[in-house]
């Protein structure tokens, strides 16, 4: 026995070391069929990863006070070494993060990742996203700029629509009248403080729950079911170490290409992933003339002009804008198909499917554009194509035609 | 002592049940005593509510048919002195309007009339410019006519470029935009013919 070895045994001793890795890694058995939708869950926590590196950094020249923090970001733009490479990192990164995100959330729609035994972890999931979504809005208000400025405007005044206390509550989010330096400060730490500790703790949630239940996989079918009768391996499972660690890398390779392309090429990406508005300073007197949030909450954004005021109060508008986030957690519940994967399900689910993508993408374009009545229109139709994708799931997907489910994986 | 404990193996559950509620209950008052500080520490400050002190201004320079933009509590407020044209066109389009008669509580009780201004000077419109959908500052249309970009038969008023919602002149929202009701008017008073007091409406001195 040579030292090292030695070592780890004193480790393991005291602490699960060895246990940690083979239950997470080395014996930790994913189906073998995975195929490319599996990389957006390992590249969710690379995104994780380098917000918080860049955004630590970050936070060592920024400053969280109205009248310094714009500038202070200019600062790190033109006069701290490498500070722009760090601010676009972190820029580029909070979208991109909303990229693998989604299409990590499409994986789960296609193969029912979601379902029985899997709702925690969906439920997780949607909690990581709403956490994900607060940080980047709070994280957006920090540069104050126009669009920072306004766009928290705009949306803490939604808290204001809720009757009776919606005032009072709106001053108390902002500690103050009007959005000002108090909100800077308060939002700063949520930004770099609350809602990183949060998310960790969930991610952490998020993955101990999988590796419970285990891996759900294109077929939608458990691995379980068939394990060997002396080792009781899953007989479709191999060890997530080091098959899934060495194509995980495959895939943050090609991430990587794509991240640098933009941060070194076009880091705002055509105003997509930093508004032109914010290079301008905040300007509590004068709104610029067209507002909208960046691009991953305009699918929201867009149900919420959707919905007309109703009895003299915008709040129809905002209880819409909440039920689209929130029904999402109910999928596990509203799915009553007997098949789980999208190979086996019948054209009902894949076109309300399409349709649902359809919606979910046009309202994130409508939710960039100016108001008019055709926009206000186009915005209504898909916001009942959205919500009836998961209000009729319950019928559509019990009455739809499945194929049979195949009792292994095929490969 | 203990040895009679160990002998006495019974278990007094009442006792436990009712030290453990006891226990979650003071825990409970205790948990929610302090998260009162903490919660409260997010109104707004001192210093912001004393910024949120009554604003003096002076509207000698404000032409007729001028607008003049000032910050009281960290809000844009807008003072227009709207010329005899721009106060005639307001009485006709009254049908267009959410509210025409300003029976929502939007300004206080002296401006509840056709002009939303206080009497002595009805010309002068004292507003909140910030839109009532979303906070946005409205941008101001005031010239009358297709000029404003808004149809021809537009009357003057202001514009919120967010979501489109459309105000007159006496800052009344219109029919079919996303604002449910009129801006609000503050509260304010004359100290001279010349010299407005926006956010306080106190008689005497």
């Amino acid at each position: 026995m040579n030292s090292l070895t030695r070592l780890l045994g004193w480790v393991d001793d005291r602490f699960p070391l060895t246990k940690l890795w083979k239950e997470h890694l080395s014996e930790y058995y994913a189906p073998k069929n995975f195929n490319f939708w599996y990389f957006f869950g390992s590249l969710a926590l690379l995104v994780l990863v380098i917000q918080i590196v860049s955004g630590i950094f970050l936070t060592m020249h920024y400053k969280p006070d109205a009248g310094l923090a714009f500038y202070s970001v200019e600062y790190i733009m033109r006069d701290v070494d490498w500070g722009w490479l760090i601010r676009y990192v972190h820029s580029t990164g909070a979208s991109m993060f909303f990229v693998v995100v989604y299409l990590h959330m499409f994986r789960g729609l296609i193969y029912g990742s979601y379902r029985k035994p899997r709702e925690l972890i969906w439920i997780f999931g949607m909690l990581i996203y709403l956490a994900l979504m607060a940080e980047a809005f709070m994280g957006y208000l920090l540069p104050w700029g126009q669009m920072s400025y306004w766009g928290a405007q705009v949306i803490v005044n939604l808290f204001a629509a809720v009757p009776f206390i919606g005032p009072d509550l709106s001053i108390w989010i902002r500690g103050d009248y009007v959005i000002s330096d108090a909100t800077l400060n308060r939002f700063f730490a949520f930004h770099v403080a609350a809602l990183p500790l949060v998310l960790i703790g969930l991610v952490v949630a998020h993955i101990i729950a999988l590796h419970e239940v285990g891996s759900n996989n294109p077929d939608g079918v458990e691995i379980k079911k068939h394990k060997d009768p002396v080792t009781h391996i899953p007989l479709d499972g191999i060890p997530f170490h080091p098959y899934y660690t060495v194509k995980d890398i495959v895939g943050v390779v090609v991430f990587l290409m794509v991240f640098s392309a933009i941060v070194f090429f076009a880091p705002d990406l055509g105003g997509y992933f930093i508004e032109y508005n914010n290079f301008v300073p905040a300007d509590p007197l004068n709104t610029p003339t067209h507002i909208a949030p960046v691009w991953y909450f305009t699918p929201f954004y867009a149900v919420l002009r959707a919905v007309p005021p109703m009895f003299g109060s915008q709040f129809p508008g905002v209880i819409a804008m909440g039920v689209a986030v929130v029904i999402i957690f109910f999928l596990p519940w509203l799915d009553r198909a007997p098949a789980k994967s999208i190979r086996y399900r019948g054209p009902i689910y894949k076109t309300a499917l399409t349709l649902f993508v359809i919606s979910f993408v046009g309202l994130g374009w409508l939710g960039m554009l100016p108001v008019t009545p055709l926009y206000t229109l186009l915005s209504q139709i898909l916001t009942t194509v959205y919500l009836g994708f998961f209000l009729l799931m319950p019928w559509y997907s019990k009455i739809d035609k499945c194929k049979p489910v195949p009792e292994r994986v095929t490969g | 002592m203990g040895i009679q404990c160990m002998s006495q193996n019974e278990v007094d559950r009442s006792k436990r049940r009712f030290l453990i509620a006891a226990t979650t209950a003071v825990g409970g008052i205790a948990t929610i005593g302090v998260a009162v500080p903490f919660l409260a520490s997010w109104m707004p400050s001192q210093r912001a509510k004393a910024a949120g002190a009554p604003v003096e201004v002076d509207i000698s320079k404000v032409e007729p048919g001028m607008i003049l933009n000032v910050e009281w509590q960290g809000k844009p407020v807008w003072i227009v002195n709207r010329t005899k044209e721009m106060m005639d066109l307001l009485g006709k389009h009254d049908d267009q309007l959410v509210d025409p008669k300003s029976e929502a509580k939007q300004q206080p009780e002296y401006c509840q009339n056709a002009m939303r201004s206080r009497a002595e000077h009805a010309n002068i419109l004292v507003a909140v410019g910030i839109c009532t959908h979303l906070g946005c500052s409205p941008s101001e249309k005031m010239k009358a006519g297709p000029v404003s970009g808004l149809g021809d038969d537009w009357p003057g008023g202001f514009f919120c470029p967010c979501h489109g919602s459309k105000f007159d002149l006496a800052a009344r929202v219109y029919k079919g935009v996303p604002a449910p009701t009129n801006l609000v008017i503050p509260p304010y008073k004359y100290l001279s013919d010349n010299r407005i007091l926006v956010g306080d409406d106190s008689k005497g001195a």
